[in-house]
């Protein structure tokens, strides 16, 4: 992969949140992810990852410093064109997956596209494909309350792909998962990352983070790439 | 960031807005209808009180149409004395019957006059028996030859006179039934003859059963044109018609100038209130106490509704901060909890609307009445729940837009 376009950029972002007493949760962080990479960000609970992907997530704005997202700078959009940005070029998966637990995984998948504007008769057939592709088929029209940890988990991928971001956030994706399930989820994302997705991955445990091309520690709020 | 507009047709539009607003109402029936009650209790009450009112004054207004609705009675207008009496200012005319009948909605007129002799006599024999205690007699009228029409007089036997009676003073005579009675005349067909003043009047008919001027019943009638020829009469007291119903409004400013097109002030007509002037004043005494009552539940109601969406949002604050990580704006997740509220009120007041109208028609049976209900007030109740949702939804709505989506993700 040569020279390949960076995706995220971070420059000298420090988050501090106001005391007493004063935290900063990250110090001057700089950061350059490249389209089709594959990253792990690791460290002890209370070292300010959560903080780093909530910033990378366009869920909070750095107290200090640029982030540049798909070569634009996020610091002048507005609340609206943050959630846009959200919408369109970010896809989120979460430790508790967040599923609606009255709708079914049909439709769990297709939320994301009412926000995202992809066009209406597009939407189904792409929740399916993209079911399909995490292997859920069989499962379309079931609630999430019946389907497995592992299941569930893969329903909460399908959804994040659906809408076709350019970047993948995953926060402790198999924080809630064994280890064998683990594994399966992990195969997943190998495969999303084969086919040129962005991967960005919180995670302690450090089986996870080694199957990332790149794996980023931070402690006490500043980062070191170990990799 | 350059954001590339999305087609119309793909944003997230009304339609999407009330799928998802409405997805979740039913997720909790019990407690969805203990949201509702209030609501449904308020609006209720409301369309009840309405549809009440309106029926009961529909039925006062049918009751008394039937009876003194249909009546007018034309006076000369009276003038206090400087010795405290009141006198007639003015004398009517001889062919008021006539004047009156060219009026549109008048169905019958009758004069009628009391016929005041200082120490007459009305006996059915014409011996003066010195022994015979002293009795009252009763009371002489002279009318015109419609006058039973005009009171809704029903003959118990023999006719009534007539025009040509009046015309040629024929000495013919009326008896109310209980005048009939105090005289001893039963029957007609041996053609009795009554007394008045030594005057012998021949009784041609008894009559019964008046729908007004109830008085007439103790009196004895005598043609208008006999009571001048005999008894000097000056002038009508006044003139009775029999009127259409609701002509009351207009034949109160009519009827003074045909009678009187040179002094109308000179007249009084005693017309009957118009239904409308009685519809608002029965609402407006029935209603106020209900009306406020429903006002009152209505708010409890809308409290209630507030109170749910606030637990709702509290409860789904994990939903609200997946939804803003998924794009949505803070516009589209207080909308979604505003339309929910918007839907339950209106679903309250729907409710609420059916349960009056039925309240109305079921009580209306049970009276034997007949249901009248302003169908607006149907729909105006529906509407007015929307409302009501409306305005409970706006405090929660407001607080499930300012969740940070952070701070929701971590928490769930």
């Amino acid at each position: 992969m040569t020279a390949a376009a960076a995706v995220i950029e971070l420059h000298e972002v420090t988050r501090s949140f106001p005391g007493p007493p004063e935290v900063q949760a990250l110090r001057g962080v700089n950061l350059r992810v490249n389209e089709g990479d594959y990253v792990s960000i690791v460290g002890p609970s209370g070292s300010g990852k959560s903080t780093l992907l909530n910033i990378l997530g366009l869920l909070d704005r750095p107290t200090v410093g640029a982030y540049v997202l798909a070569g634009e700078d996020t610091g002048a959009l507005t609340e609206d064109e943050r959630a846009a940005v959200r919408a369109r070029k970010l896809g989120f998966v979460f430790q508790s997956f967040h599923l609606m637990p009255r709708r079914t995984v049909l439709e769990n998948v297709s939320l994301p596209m009412l926000y995202s504007g992809a066009p209406r008769a597009e939407r189904e057939p792409r929740a399916r494909e993209a079911l399909h592709r995490v292997g859920l088929s069989h499962r379309v029209d079931f609630r999430p309350g019946v389907l497995s940890g592992g299941e569930r988990q893969r329903v909460a991928v399908a959804r994040a792909v659906v809408t076709r971001p350019r970047v993948l956030l995953a926060d402790e994706p198999t924080g809630n998962l064994d280890r064998h399930i683990t594994g399966e989820i992990m195969t997943l994302f190998e495969e999303l990352n084969a086919d040129g997705l962005t991967l960005i991955v919180i995670t302690h445990d450090q089986h996870v983070a080694d199957r990332a091309r790149r794996t980023i520690r931070i402690a006490d709020g500043r980062m070191q790439e170990l990799t | 960031m350059s954001i590339a507009p999305v087609p119309r047709a793909d944003r997230f539009g009304v339609g999407d807005l009330l799928a998802e607003a409405t997805a979740d109402i039913g997720a909790r029936p019990g407690r969805l209808l203990m949201t509702l009650a209030g609501t449904v209790l308020g609006i209720g009450a409301l369309v009840a009180t309405a549809g009440f009112s309106q029926t009961a004054s529909g039925q006062i207004a049918r009751q008394f149409d039937a009876v003194a609705a249909t009546q007018i009675v034309v006076k000369p207008a009276t003038a206090a004395t400087a010795g405290g009496r009141s006198v007639a200012t003015t004398k009517l005319p001889w062919d008021a019957v006539d004047r009156l009948e060219r009026l549109a909605g008048v169905e019958a007129a009758s004069l009628l006059t009391r016929v005041d002799r200082e120490k007459g006599t009305i006996t059915a024999v014409s011996v003066t028996d010195p022994s015979a205690p002293v009795t009252v007699p009763p009371p002489l009228y002279a009318a015109s030859g419609e006058l039973l029409q005009t009171v809704g007089g029903h003959l118990v036997t023999g006719r009534s006179f007539d025009e040509g009676h009046d015309a040629r003073h024929d000495r013919v005579a009326l008896l109310g039934a209980h005048a009939a009675e105090s005289l001893g005349v039963t029957r007609i067909d041996t053609q009795p003859s009554i007394f008045v003043d030594g005057i012998s009047y021949a009784v041609v008919g008894v009559f019964d059963e008046v729908e007004r001027s109830g008085e007439l019943l103790d009196g004895v009638i005598v043609p208008t044109g006999s009571a001048r020829a005999d008894f000097a009469l000056s002038a009508p007291g006044d003139v009775r018609a029999r009127i259409a119903v609701g002509a009351g409004p207009l034949l109160r400013a009519q009827v003074p100038l045909a009678i009187a097109p040179d002094d109308p002030g000179s007249i009084e007509v005693g017309a009957p209130a118009a239904r409308s002037d009685l519809s608002s004043s029965v609402q407006s005494d029935l209603g106020v106490v209900f009306f406020v009552l429903g006002l009152i539940v209505l708010l409890a109601g809308g409290l209630g509704i507030a109170n749910v969406t606030m637990l709702s949002v509290m409860e789904r604050v994990g939903e609200i901060g997946l939804r803003r990580a998924l794009g949505a704006t803070r516009r589209q997740i207080g909308g979604q909890f505003v339309v929910e509220s918007v839907v339950i009120g209106l679903l309250g007041g729907l409710i609420g609307s059916s349960v009056g109208v039925f309240a109305v028609v079921a009580l209306s049976i049970a009276q034997g009445w007949t249901p009248v209900l302003d169908p607006l007030v149907a729909v105006g109740g529906a509407l007015l729940g929307a409302l009501v949702g409306l305005g409970a939804g706006g405090i929660p709505s407001r607080r499930a837009a300012r969740i940070e989506p952070v701070v929701a993700l971590r928490g769930a």
